[in-house]
């Protein structure tokens, strides 16, 4: 069993195509033979999570794709970067960093990338339809796309997404191949009670332990029906896709691929079923939180990035209230151009919030210091905030979030969880 | 004096190195995990968080969490702080491919091999090496 390459592919290996698409097909090829795929498969768009600056080599990479001709051959959006190119929010990046970080965008956009600048490309009008295959990179839009959209992609790591989206093509592997897609572990949130699955606090806390538990396989969840909104299943898979390898989660009677359990296990017995009791959650939720301090210095929400409807709600729970501690709104500038259109832009800065776009707080120096207690009700802030940023992180709700700002203290709501 | 050991798996990517086994306790995200200029281990929750991955020869029992995990391994390699072998119980398409990448940058990468869990479990502490291919 090895890959076979057809008669154009090996014409782009061979550099008919330049020397960019060349590197980008021996790169997609080699990891095709890692995984034993056989041929290479035609796929329909792209997510770029490489655009992001963790130091000088993936920009000197970009630009050698570039400066070999390389060109996206499929509608190819960008995930964030490491600046605010749309709302100009200040990093404390020091000049060379901040010099290579624009490179590596530029570099994107110039190979043809849609300077989309966000890590919620579906909620910003790109939603491939289901069953077709696409190469997606940054988690949780990866979760996301396969999940809830059922379109079919692999976690496509930084660099893989791009050299896909140069040569049009994936390895045929995983997730592409629907056998690869069936539930095998049944998860049932019945003893859930509807009060807290009716509560935006829950799907982070689910997410979270659902990625820990699961690890690399695939799981559906049970009794869910009735609370899930694209919001929740976004939280969902991106707290999943931290704390796990999540790429594909089902949830009965939500999701395409899973008009129910037995569908989704294609008549295979579940190989565990687990009972999430209230317990369960009480440890992930703890989890979610790393200090027990109660002076908040600093609220960051929005990873992934803020919906529109997100905003609002933001706006609604602020009620023209001002906060006493830096409070970052993270989202995409197509939520940042509805808002500016809604009149909620203007309110939220009114109140004190920073709208950061194009980028995120948890991904490039943003946040003043290195120290200090930070609110948020993202689970994939609360993952990943510590270690980048050096802060200590709260976990609650957006109203929590919204109360522990305007207060400077953490002021946080139990009843859901009663 | 200590020995050597040499390691034997499904070659993953060619090449050679040495070092002290580090083996991970759980599963970790470069991407959020590791700090880029240094290796050393930044995810709080991570019973080895504070410990360097450089020249290490790394046993990983997974990774997990973000995509941007191969941005980390290209940059780690670039600067010289790379573990200076992986060694898997599956093929990972993240880490992997930015070592794949930095061979492409004409980097020294370091090589990967895939072992079975419970090898991977069983292995001693000590220096260990991997001759894959060429």
């Amino acid at each position: 069993m090895s890959l076979n390459l057809s008669p154009d592919e090996i014409n782009i290996l061979n550099g008919h195509s330049g020397a960019g698409a060349a590197m980008a097909m021996r790169i997609v090829s080699e990891t095709a033979r890692l995984f034993g795929a056989e041929r290479l498969i035609p796929v329909a768009s792209a997510h770029i999570d490489g655009a992001l600056y963790h130091g000088d080599s993936g920009t000197l990479f970009a630009e050698k794709l570039l400066a070999g001709g390389a060109r996206v051959a499929v509608p190819s959006t960008l995930n964030v970067g490491a600046l605010d190119l749309a709302c100009g929010t200040r990093t404390r990046l020091p000049p060379h960093e901040h010099d290579m970080a624009k490179r590596l965008m530029l570099a994107h956009e110039a190979m043809g990338c849609l300077a989309t600048w966000t890590c919620a490309p579906y909620q910003a009008g790109h939603r491939p339809k289901t069953g077709t295959d696409v190469a997606w990179g940054e988690s949780n839009a990866v979760a996301f796309c396969n999940s809830v959209l059922g379109a079919r992609t692999n976690r496509y790591g930084d660099f893989l997404d791009i050299c896909c989206a140069i040569i049009a093509r994936a390895p045929d592997y995983g997730l592409h191949r629907p056998e690869n897609r069936r539930a095998k572990v049944v998860v049932d949130c019945s003893r859930i009670s509807a009060r807290l699955k009716s509560s935006e606090v829950f799907w982070p806390v689910i997410g979270s332990w659902f990625g820990r538990m699961i690890g690399t396989s695939i799981g559906v969840v049970e009794g869910l029906q009735g609370f899930a909104t694209e919001d929740r299943l976004k939280a969902f898979g991106a707290a999943a896709a931290s704390t796990g390898a999540v790429a594909l989660f089902h949830i009965a009677g939500v999701t395409p691929e899973a008009p129910t359990v037995d569908a989704i296990l294609g008549g295979i017995p579940a190989e565990e079923t687990i009972v999430v009791t209230p317990d369960m959650l009480t440890v992930a939720r703890a989890g979610l939180s790393t200090t027990d301090l109660l002076a908040i210095d600093a609220v960051a929400i929005g990873s992934p990035h803020l919906s529109f409807e997100e905003l609002a709600e933001l706006d609604r729970l602020l009620d023209g209230r001002k906060t006493a501690v830096p409070f970052y709104a993270c989202t995409g500038r197509h939520a940042v151009l509805a808002a500016e259109k809604a009149g909620v832009r203007g309110r939220l800065e009114t109140s004190g919030i920073s709208i950061v776009a194009d980028t995120c707080v948890v991904v490039t120096p943003i946040l003043s210091g290195f120290s200090g207690v930070l609110i948020t009700n993202s689970g994939k802030f609360a993952h990943y905030a510590p270690g980048n940023t050096g802060y200590a992180v709260q976990y609650g709700s957006l109203a929590d979030c919204v109360e522990s700002a305007v207060s400077g203290r953490l002021t946080r709501d139990e009843t859901a969880w009663a | 004096m200590t020995e050597t050991k040499l390691l034997e798996g499904k070659i993953l990517l060619n090449g050679h190195g040495e070092g002290e086994l580090l083996r991970l306790d759980e599963p970790l995200s470069f991407w959020g995990g590791v700090d880029p200029a240094s290796g050393r281990i930044t995810q709080v929750r991570h019973p080895q968080c504070g410990i360097s991955v450089a020249g290490r020869m790394l046993a990983l029992p997974g990774t997990i969490g973000s995509s941007s995990s191969s941005a980390i391994m290209l940059e780690l390699i670039r600067i010289g702080q790379a573990p200076a072998g992986l060694v898997l119980v599956e093929p990972d398409a993240i880490l992997i491919l930015g070592a794949v990448v930095a061979r492409e940058m004409g980097w020294q990468a370091p090589p990967a091999i895939q072992i079975a869990r419970d090898e991977m479990q069983a292995l001693a502490g000590g220096t260990y090496r991997i001759n894959a291919g060429e």
